[in-house]
């Protein structure tokens, strides 16, 4: 597999523009709506990574659980431009409570 | 209460035999990997969330340069700065397997290969907190990229651990209890015919015992009968 993939990332303009200067494909969107047709639209296509804004992730819960047991892409959370809010660590915590049955950690 | 339509035959038993030794020796190699799966979960979890706190810490000083940039220059110029990157990042997928869980390895390959070498504007028109942010940023993308790297190994191997967890818990308290049970219930019903077939032969051989040795008295009455007449004839 030596094709090349590329890395997304989605969110509000003022959190996305800075990965412009890496190189990375940006996508700044304003509502939740414009980010689900561009998930979807980039998971078809050749994006392997996806970094979505925490704002944008929880109004697209069912999006994020579409593509978690898929091999790709895979979406990432970051923090976007107000702060973490916590929820990409809740997301770790749901996947061991996943696994294990209760939570351990 | 068990699948009661068992038919209790001995062939049955045989089979019932044999599936329920494939699913105890399933049972424990299920087991096993659950067992091994979860080591190497709870692994990719913990270092999942100290990378992640990193990342999260990082991103945060990262988005407070590009305000503190913005507050020094218009949005449209920075705008215009970051429009053509000069970067640009090339990524490969391979797979690794986590004990039969496909697991993605990325590789990526920046085009300029110095770090100072990414700033996609001159630095004249713009100011340098937008030069230390976009520093900062190229410092903290290779940690989110491990990141994504491993938060979805870890998402994968959930998702595999329930599964087998599943799996295990249908073998260990619905599939191999009920498999003896009804090996034991068609045990029973063939032990039972057994000593029916063994009653049932016994209580035949007495009435033909009996039948016979009615016959024999009979023919002995009869016997008797003709001797005691002639004896008092001869003498």
């Amino acid at each position: 597999m030596a094709t090349t993939w590329r890395i997304a990332v989605i969110g509000d303009w003022e959190s996305v523009m800075g990965f412009q200067a890496l190189g990375l494909d940006t996508y700044p969107v304003t509502t939740p709506e414009e980010a689900r047709e561009k998930i979807r639209e980039l998971a078809k296509a050749d994006c392997a990574v996806i970094y979505l804004t925490e704002r944008l992730a929880v109004a697209l819960p069912d999006v994020i659980s579409r593509y978690k047991d898929e091999l790709r892409p895979a979406i990432i959370l970051i923090p976007g431009r107000e702060g973490s809010l916590g929820v990409g660590k809740e997301n770790i915590q749901r996947a061991i409570e996943r696994a294990v049955g209760a939570d351990i950690l | 209460m068990p699948n009661v339509t068992v038919s209790p035959t001995r062939m049955e038993l045989t089979r019932l035999k044999g599936k329920l030794r494939t699913a105890q020796r399933g049972h424990k190699l299920l087991k096993d990997k659950r067992d091994e799966l979860m080591k190497q979960f709870l692994d990719t979890v913990r270092e999942v969330r100290a990378l992640r706190a990193e990342v999260e810490a990082d991103l945060m000083a990262v988005h407070g340069s590009f305000t503190v940039a913005s507050a020094l220059m218009s949005a449209q110029s920075i705008q215009q700065a970051l429009m053509y990157p000069k970067q640009s990042v090339e990524l490969t997928m391979g797979t690794q397997n986590i004990m039969s869980v496909n697991v993605p390895v990325y590789k990526f390959e920046t085009k300029t290969k110095s770090d100072a070498d990414i700033y996609p504007y001159g630095f004249a028109g713009t100011s340098g907190e937008l030069d230390d942010a976009v520093d900062a940023l190229g410092k903290v993308f290779r940690k989110m990229l491990k990141l994504a790297q491993i938060e979805k190994a870890a998402q994968l191997m959930a998702e595999e651990i329930e599964k087998t967890r599943r799996r295990v818990n249908a073998l260990e308290y619905v599939m191999i209890p009920n498999t003896q049970e009804s090996i034991r219930y068609i045990t029973m019903k063939l032990d039972e015919n057994d000593r029916a077939t063994t009653t049932r032969l016994m209580k035949v051989k007495d009435m033909i015992l009996k039948e016979a040795i009615d016959e024999r008295r009979a023919k002995d009455a009869e016997v008797m009968g003709k001797t005691g007449d002639s004896g008092n004839f001869s003498v």
